[in-house]
């Protein structure tokens, strides 16, 4: 029976291909099982609660990251105050509103350029621009602005895609019945591209949590407890991975490794937290 | 592009056309046996009716069919039925030669073809009727149609004169009371075969201009 | 009968290419006015026209002018919100927002400035009876519109469309995406609703205009070839072309 169909092949090319695609998929998985498992083992012994509440003081004898955990809450959420409008505003601007489409796609080629470039460049842009130039010194608000300029390709290049995904029949729908544009987008654009724009901002704030090269030179790494809700934001102020930078380098490893136990798990629940609200906001769901 | 659907509509106009020869034999059939008192012809077409009976059976079919897979409309909508009205016509006018075939298979008396004067004119026209009628037909020929249906005015008068023929005899010859009437009969069919050949051309009208005796139908 | 729409020598360009070749035509107070022609031809353009939803195409003009009610709605002191509410669209694709069946009916009179809730319940339970939908969802007016079947969709369109109490209803190809069972529904709607607007639909399906529309215009590469009563057209076009395209010997 020739043309039986239990005249079954194996096609090698096939198999080796499968095999070598399995392999690539342990690598990657068991690098970040690896990775996280080393730190947890070397973070988890040195862990002491009173790490998150002390600042470290050799006068009081404390060891402590408070005040880093605290800057690094001012940085991400001043840096979005400042990047996330202007990142959904123009991707809102360039999708919606823009009418040339060669000043768009040239627009959204930079964006992505400006993505690629290393971070220290941005730094060094800060330090002279915001610090120097307008006079902001080593300051939180300093490093906002810098990380704001870092991460406005994320959360724009982000909303534009969450944008575009939104079917036009919608649109026609709201214009069809009598909407003016800004009515359309705000009650039916923006609700529907919620998820992509959350996500946007939630991977703007895992790049500035990870962020130290850019943060160096603007922000600083002064490790101290605000004085003030306010003027905070003009005094240097060193964020977690900073301070991690600092504790490796006077070979602190103990301190490090909490850290970066605290930094993996901020980064971890940055990602669920991400998962979740695109999925938790997601209109079209149906139920 | 609706190929299908053409050859469907060629087919129901060849079946037409066929069906319309068919009739047209039955009344030349009739004609002939009347004359020559042939019997053995007028059993043929008692015979051959069922043929016709047939075909129109067959035209239905193949219409109702293209109604319910086509859905026609406009020109296509009005050949289809034109098709089933005009069948029902083409099937009377057959029947009514069997009739008359009917009647001069049992007719005993002698020959009377020319005895009433104006039978042989009233089945000459009727002929001519069923003839033109549907060649106007297959021709799609309003013009011709026009005139066959004021042939119809003349067939009338004839039916009247061979009535008056029929008194004429009767009242002369009581004995005769009894083929006078078959020949009064023959004559009905006669007059009425003109009839159907004029509803076929109206139905051309209608075919051609959607408006029946000037009223719209569709 | 009244004239409710009138287009007047109507010319409209995409870029170079022209699109609509001067067409004459008067829509039809309170009756249906099915737009036919093959894909291409300029119908669902002719459509748009009449409320002004080729302003967002890009690179768009237009000559001649459209009237409703006597007024050009291409003048420049033209509201397009107004012309809106009182021409309204539903479309080919069922396109609900996503939001409750409730949200989706009241977001026209949201738009138009109506707040207050007890109005609101009235207008949404109002349109969706209207739009012969209410019995169906009266049960679930708060759940998400995006759960409800295909040709139930399209009536929440319609009933959207009927919130805002527009004067015209424009449709286009709203049943094409249906099944024949919802398609019919939303034909015996139509026709109740013919009573209360004037009606223009697109369409592709011969048989749907021959149903429900009481005149009819041909369309063939952006020129209106023949238009009239829908009897007329379906048994005795005057044009040729019409004739060879609704017996589908073309398109």
């Amino acid at each position: 029976m020739e043309n039986s169909l239990f005249n079954k092949k194996s096609r090698i090319s096939d198999k080796i291909l499968n095999i070598l695609i399995q392999f690539s998929t342990l690598i990657s998985v068991s690098l970040l099982v690896v990775i996280i498992g080393y730190i947890c083992i070397r973070g988890i012994p040195c862990f002491r609660f009173d790490y998150l509440i002390n600042t470290t003081s050799i006068l009081k004898n404390t060891v402590g990251i408070l005040p880093n955990i605290i800057n690094t809450i001012y940085i991400i959420l001043l840096t979005l105050i400042i990047a996330g409008p202007i990142g959904i505003g123009g991707a809102i601007y360039l999708n919606e509103y823009a009418t040339n489409k060669k000043i768009v796609e040239i627009i959204s080629f930079t964006t992505e350029v400006l993505a690629g470039i290393p971070s220290i460049i941005y730094g060094l842009f800060g330090m002279l621009f915001f610090g120097n130039l307008f006079n902001l010194s080593y300051s939180i608000l300093t490093g906002a602005l810098t990380l704001s300029i870092m991460v406005l390709p994320i959360i724009s290049r982000n909303t534009q895609v969450a944008l575009e995904a939104v079917p036009k029949s919608y649109r026609e729908a709201a214009l069809g019945i009598g909407a003016t544009k800004w009515y359309m987008i705000r009650t039916v654009l923006l609700p529907s591209a919620i998820p992509g724009v959350l996500t946007g901002v939630i991977l703007a704030m895992g790049r500035i949590v990870a962020e130290s090269a850019a943060l160096l030179f603007t922000a600083g790494s002064v490790s101290a407890l605000p004085i003030n809700i306010f003027s905070h934001i003009f005094s240097s102020g060193g964020t977690l991975t900073i301070q991690l930078y600092l504790e490796m380098a006077k070979a602190h490893y103990e301190v490090a490794f909490v850290i970066a136990l605290v930094l993996i798990i901020i980064v971890l629940a940055l990602n669920f937290i991400a998962k979740w609200i695109s999925q938790k906001f997601d209109v079209n769901k149906v139920g | 592009m609706r190929k299908q659907f053409d050859n469907e509509l060629n087919k129901l106009n060849k079946d037409l056309i066929e069906m319309g020869h068919l009739v047209e034999t039955a009344i030349e059939n009739m004609i002939d046996s009347f004359k020559h008192q042939d019997k053995a012809l007028a059993k043929e077409i008692i015979a051959n009716d069922r043929i016709i009976n047939d075909k129109e059976r067959s035209i239905e079919s193949r219409a109702f069919r293209l109604i319910l897979t086509q859905q026609p409309i406009a020109t296509d909508l009005r050949n289809v039925t034109t098709a089933l009205k005009i069948v029902t016509d083409l099937e009377r006018i057959g029947d009514q030669a069997a009739d008359i075939a009917d009647i001069l298979l049992h007719f005993d008396g002698e020959h009377l073809y020319r005895t009433v004067e104006h039978i042989p004119k009233i089945a000459k026209k009727a002929k001519i009727m069923v003839h033109e009628a549907i060649d106007a037909f297959i021709q799609k020929d309003l013009a011709t149609a026009k005139i066959v249906i004021e042939m119809d005015d003349e067939i009338d008068r004839l039916f009247q004169e061979v009535k008056q023929e029929v008194v004429e005899i009767l009242q002369e010859n009581r004995e005769k009371a009894d083929y006078c009437i078959d020949f009064l009969m023959i004559a009905k069919y006669l007059e009425k075969i003109g009839d159907h050949a004029v509803n076929i051309c109206e139905w051309l009208e209608f075919n051609r201009t959607g408006t029946l005796n000037e009223q719209r139908l569709i | 009968m009244d004239i409710k729409i009138q287009a007047k020598h109507l010319n409209l360009f995409y870029g170079t290419k022209h699109a609509l070749k001067d067409v004459d035509l008067d829509i039809k107070k309170n009756a249906i006015t099915a737009f036919i022609g093959p894909s291409g031809c300029g119908k669902s353009t002719f459509l748009k026209t009449l409320n002004r939803m080729n302003d967002y195409v890009k690179n768009v003009k237009i000559t001649g002018e459209v009237t409703l009610d006597k007024e050009n709605i291409y003048d420049s002191r033209v509201d397009t919100t107004i012309l809106r509410k009182k021409v309204g669209m539903v479309f080919q694709q069922p396109n609900p927002f996503p939001m409750s069946i409730y949200d989706n009916v009241a977001y026209g009179p949201r738009i138009h400035g109506i707040k207050n809730k007890k109005q609101l319940d009235d207008i949404v339970e109002r349109s969706l009876k209207a739009a012969a939908l209410y019995d169906e969802v009266a049960d679930r007016l708060h759940t998400s519109a995006l759960g409800l079947s295909g040709g139930q969709q399209q009536r929440l369109c319609i009933a959207r469309c009927l919130a805002v109490e527009p004067e015209v209803i424009l449709l286009d190809e709203p049943t094409s995406a249906l099944d024949p069972i919802s398609t019919l529904k939303i034909e015996e709607l139509l026709m109740e609703l013919k009573q209360k607007y004037t009606i223009a639909i697109v369409t592709h399906n011969m048989q749907q205009a021959s149903r429900i529309a009481d005149y009819t215009a041909f369309f063939l590469v952006g020129e209106m070839v023949e238009y009239g009563k829908t009897n007329d057209v379906f048994s005795m076009p005057k044009d040729k072309r019409t004739e060879d395209y609704i017996t589908g010997r073309f398109g």
